[in-house]
């Protein structure tokens, strides 16, 4: 009996201390979404659980290889005669059955939660492809390479894929979802804190998985009219825009088009070719020729990778920027690229 | 050995390979010479080292088997390019069907070559073959480990070092992207290379795992049973060597794109990959057969082959942890091999299985996949979850806690296993009418799991514990693989599991649970039964700085992985956001990750400089009560020279007068 008291105490104190302890440490990132706070709590009631069966099971382990080791003198010593017990075997079976169907209770009460429609949820079509995200808005009829969102709304995702699996991640909102080729996924989330935020893919994708990353900007109710209203305006031409405007503009849909996961600007060799010095350089092709990139073969290797393949690197860009990308945009990154001296 | 004969088949070896595939290319209608010389010096390597081999014993069955895979590939290669000759198909060179069917047959020709079919082809030409009875006549000793041999204990050495080797080569790919991951930016390490890298490392771990549990069910039933072998010993040799090809056929995927879809190849990524894909996917199909058709066998020997008086509750609990595995095997590898033979077919045939554009479903993959590879994670820990209660008993000189409640906590797991497969699919787009009874029945396993880690401590309590390596290895697989089970269910739970899903969170939490149950238990039990396979001891104090190198790193590993994942580290990307603040962790994390390879290291080194130069062992050096200490060691051919009857329960340390086994020496005559 006093070895089981021993171990009792040992296990209380320490175990009140490390889930004290365990509290104070935040775990998560910033908690920038209705849905987090939900989640957040969840979690950290798991923490509570697995912070005191850790304890309890380390406690009567520690304290067995302590007290019950093999002291000098004792080399053919035997243990003590027990083979079991079934009313311990039973305990400690229904307990943790009732515990694990508990939390499976509340998983399934939070998540009917955090997946509830608000009435004035704002819908959002997401396309996603290697190695980047476009958004629509189709009550607006406004497409963009970034994801605006009104700060305090619930908005519904109704996602796809062009191509492979990727998934929608955003670790300050907590929530995510693949998107699938031939589907449509949804998820609910609903922005608190406004800011900046990256959409980052979490299923591998090929190549430039890593470097699949989206722009989230959760703005004020009334930015985000103003910015829909912008949106649905005529389109730009190039002709309107400065060279500088349009230099900036370039940079900004390499960024969110998904160009900078595959050719960096400062010549470093990566998946694709660089950019830095890239305008009007001579071009050794797959097939042996050369040419010189002008502004006719940059917008031909946009809208039609597979034309003219550079030697050394694999025929593998997506063949629908023509889709994604506007006639502005293509113009503006022509813009940039032959900014990169 | 004969110095001019291993000279003259390296020689010929050499230029063999070099003509071989000069040929090859003038047949398949190529110029002689190709532009890239790597292949050409590649295959002469290859050709030199069997040249070689076979120079030093020309009845080398490793050899000859690899000899038989490359005339196989040679063959596939030139019979898809004269069908599609006679067919006017054009291009009639096309890689992707010619490979696929060279790498078919080349499986085909290693196990002709390696002879392990030499008898059932005997049979069905009526011929009759005796069994095997001790080593080959007049050859050195060492040559049955690297042939066809029926003997369980040669094949589980055979299992456990391909097993070892291996773990090696999947180690040594994790510190290669490990090291790139350790700063953020793209260090030495381009993206597509480091795909491939954590693809291979998390398929070849795998294979080595089943390796390993392959190797200790080989080598430990029978023994522990009382039998004298397995009930089909041409069928354990056949089970053992298939895997061979279909390792190297993973191995080679390296040298044919790579591949960039991860161990898991989700369609329709893996549709459209490069050709190392369909490499990669045959391998693993070719090496299931080894896991379904060992498991056979030891069901089949665990249900017929028990010695005298030994009911199913009196067996080694370890063979209940044997037996619940392989009902996995037997039942779930046929679902990894269908989903990664409809992606073959896809990208060979065009079959549109996982093609929305052609009627297909992205989603049947990883319905498919999952079926068997979630219970496949309990095919790598039940049996290190064996050798923990195994072990205990003997060290705490003291009964198992409820030998029943842990038998059958195994088979509840095993059952269970089957039932939990779509909580890996909890954000791939199905509906919560799958999502939340999904939930709930993932759950449910922690119950039968959590009846082990009481059962471990009952055995503890009270007992006289002493702490030699074995010992050491499993209280730290006792408390890893705490870490692993207690980190479950917030994965469990939707809710959470929206946040952890794909993070580094859910890689802490499985290697938590590989290293607890197989990494951890897998060395216990090589420290513990190294003295009855090599009859030598191992070197205590080496086994101690393994045991403290490998727990000190891998606490540090795995904690810092799920703290990285929390903070929003994507889990299989070359390059993570500094900004989130996990760089600091990545190091860590990376130097933790060299500690254990260089605790790996240490020990292997010690097992393998022990079984060449170790003490000599005493013959039952831990007082176990279990039937293959009462024995010799090393074993002899047929183990039990005198048949033995099960008087008592296996564990009973701390009773009196108790016996396990009881002896009867063999009548001397027969008359």
């Amino acid at each position: 009996m006093k070895h089981g008291i021993r171990v009792g105490v040992l296990i209380s104190v320490l175990s009140a201390a490390m889930i004290y302890w365990m509290r104070t440490i935040p775990w998560m990132p910033l908690e920038a979404s209705r849905e987090a706070k939900d989640i957040d709590w969840l979690f950290g009631l798991h923490i509570d659980v697995i912070t005191f069966l850790y304890v309890l099971v380390n406690g009567i382990l520690i304290y067995s290889i302590f007290a019950f080791r093999r002291k000098k003198g004792e080399e053919d010593a035997v243990g003590a005669n027990l083979h079991g017990n079934t009313k311990l075997e039973i305990a400690w079976t229904v307990i943790p059955l009732i515990t694990v169907l508990f939390f499976a209770y509340l998983g399934t009460i939070v998540l009917s939660d955090i997946s509830a429609a608000a009435a004035d949820e704002l819908e959002v079509n997401v396309t996603a492809r290697q190695w980047s995200w476009s958004f629509e808005y189709p009550d607006a009829g406004v497409k963009s390479t970034e994801l605006y969102l009104p700060v305090d709304r619930q908005v519904k995702l109704n996602m796809t894929s062009v191509d492979v699996i990727h998934s929608f991640w955003v670790p300050e909102f907590r929530v995510k979802m693949d998107t699938v080729p031939g589907m449509t996924t949804n998820l609910r989330m609903t922005p608190s804190i406004e800011g900046v935020y990256k959409v980052r893919c979490a299923e591998l994708c090929g190549t430039a998985h890593a470097a699949m990353l989206g722009t989230i900007r959760v703005v004020s109710q009334e930015e985000f009219e103003a910015w829909l209203q912008q949106g649905q305006q005529q389109e730009t031409q190039p002709e309107d825009l400065s060279e500088e405007e349009l230099i900036n503009l370039g940079a900004s849909t390499a960024d969110a088009a998904g160009c900078l996961a595959c050719h960096s600007v400062d010549g470093t060799k990566s998946v694709g070719p660089s950019w830095k010095g890239l305008f009007g350089s001579e071009r050794p092709l797959t097939d042996g020729s050369t040419t010189i990139a002008d502004e006719a073969y940059i917008r031909e290797s946009i809208l039609d990778p597979k034309a003219k393949t550079v030697a050394g690197f694999p025929d593998i860009m997506p063949t629908n920027y023509g889709e994604t990308l506007t006639s502005l945009d293509v113009e503006a990154l022509i813009a940039y690229i032959r900014s990169l001296k | 050995m004969n110095i001019k004969r291993i000279l003259l088949g390296l020689i010929i070896g050499v230029l063999g390979g070099a003509a071989l595939y000069t040929v090859m290319r003038l047949l398949l209608g190529m110029p002689a010479l190709a532009s890239n010389p790597w292949p050409l010096v590649a295959m002469a390597v290859t050709t030199g080292l069997i040249g070689l081999m076979l120079g030093i014993e020309p009845s080398l069955g490793l050899a000859r088997g690899l000899l038989g895979m490359v005339f196989g590939f040679a063959v596939g290669l030139l019979l898809v390019y004269v069908i599609r000759l006679l067919l006017g198909m054009t291009p009639a060179w096309n890689p992707e069907p010619a490979w696929v069917t060279g790498a078919l047959l080349g499986a085909t020709g290693f196990l002709l070559g390696v002879g392990v079919m030499t008898d059932w082809l005997k049979w069905a030409n009526g011929i009759h073959t005796p069994e095997q009875d001790g080593p080959p006549e007049g050859k050195p000793a060492w040559v049955r480990y690297f042939g066809a041999d029926q003997n369980h204990k040669v094949i589980g050495v055979q299992y456990t070092v391909t097993g070892i080797l291996l773990l090696g080569t999947a180690g040594s790919f994790a510190m290669i992207f490990r090291t790139e991951l350790s700063k953020a930016g793209i260090d030495f390490l381009p993206a597509d290379l480091f795909n491939t890298f954590i693809s291979i490392h998390g398929i070849v771990m795998i294979a080595s795992i089943l390796l390993g549990v392959g190797g200790m069910a080989n080598y430990l039933v029978p023994l522990m049973l009382g039998a004298r072998d397995m009930a089909f010993p041409r069928l354990n040799s056949f089970a053992f060597w298939i895997a061979v090809p279909g390792a190297l056929l993973i191995i080679m995927a390296l040298f044919f794109g790579g591949w960039d879809t991860g161990w898991t190849g989700y369609a329709p990524l893996s549709v459209r990959g490069p050709l190392g894909i369909d490499f990669f996917m045959l391998g693993v199909f070719i090496f299931g057969f080894s896991s379904i058709l060992g498991a056979v066998n030891l069901i089949a020997t665990t249900i017929t082959m028990r010695a005298p008086g030994m009911s199913m509750f009196r067996m080694p609990i370890f063979v209940w942890a044997v037996l619940a595995t392989a009902l996995i095997q037997l039942t779930g590898t046929q679902f990894i091999g269908l989903s990664f033979l409809m992606v073959v077919l896809e990208r060979v045939f065009n079959m549109g299985f996982f093609d929305p554009a052609s009627g297909g479903k992205v989603l049947l993959f990883q319905h498919l996949f999952w079926f068997y590879s979630h219970p496949a994670v309990y095919i790598f820990i039940l049996p290190g979850l064996g050798i923990i209660s195994e072990l205990l008993p003997v060290f705490a000189r003291k009964p198992l806690f409820g030998y029943k409640w842990i038998a059958l906590s195994s088979m509840a797991i095993a059952v269970m296993g089957f039932l939990v497969w779509a909580h890996h699919m909890f954000t791939a787009g199905i509906s919560d009418s799958l999502r939340v009874p999904f939930m709930y029945s993932t759950m449910l396993v922690a119950v039968p799991t959590g009846v082990k880690f009481f059962s471990w401590l009952g055995t503890m309590w009270r007992g006289k514990l002493s702490f030699p390596t074995p010992m050491l290895f499993v209280l730290t697989s006792i408390a890893v693989f705490l870490i692993g089970g207690l980190t479950g269910p917030p994965l469990a739970t939707v809710p959470t599991d929206l946040h952890l899903h794909d993070s580094y969170y859910v890689v802490g939490h499985f290697h938590a649970t590989m290293f607890g149950g197989f990494v951890f238990p897998f060395f216990a039990a090589l420290y513990f039964w190294f003295p009855k396979i090599t009859g030598c001891m191992y070197n205590e104090r080496l086994g101690k700085i393994h045991w403290f190198l490998q727990t000190v790193g891998f606490y540090t590993m795995s904690l810092y992985m799920m703290r990285a994942g929390l903070l929003g580290m994507r889990r299989r990307i070359v390059d993570y956001d500094p900004a989130l603040g996990v760089e600091g962790y990545q190091t860590v994390i990376t130097w933790a990750g060299w500690i254990i390879f260089i605790s790996v290291i240490i020990g292997v080194a010690n097992l393998a400089w022990s079984a060449y130069r170790g003490k000599v062992a005493e013959p039952n050096p831990w007082g176990s009560r279990s039937p293959e200490w009462q024995i010799p060691s090393p074993v002899p051919e047929h183990n039990f020279e005198e048949p033995f009857e099960v008087v008592g329960d296996p564990y009973d340390y701390g009773v009196p007068g108790s016996i396990y086994v009881q002896m009867h020496p063999k009548p001397t005559s027969a008359g």
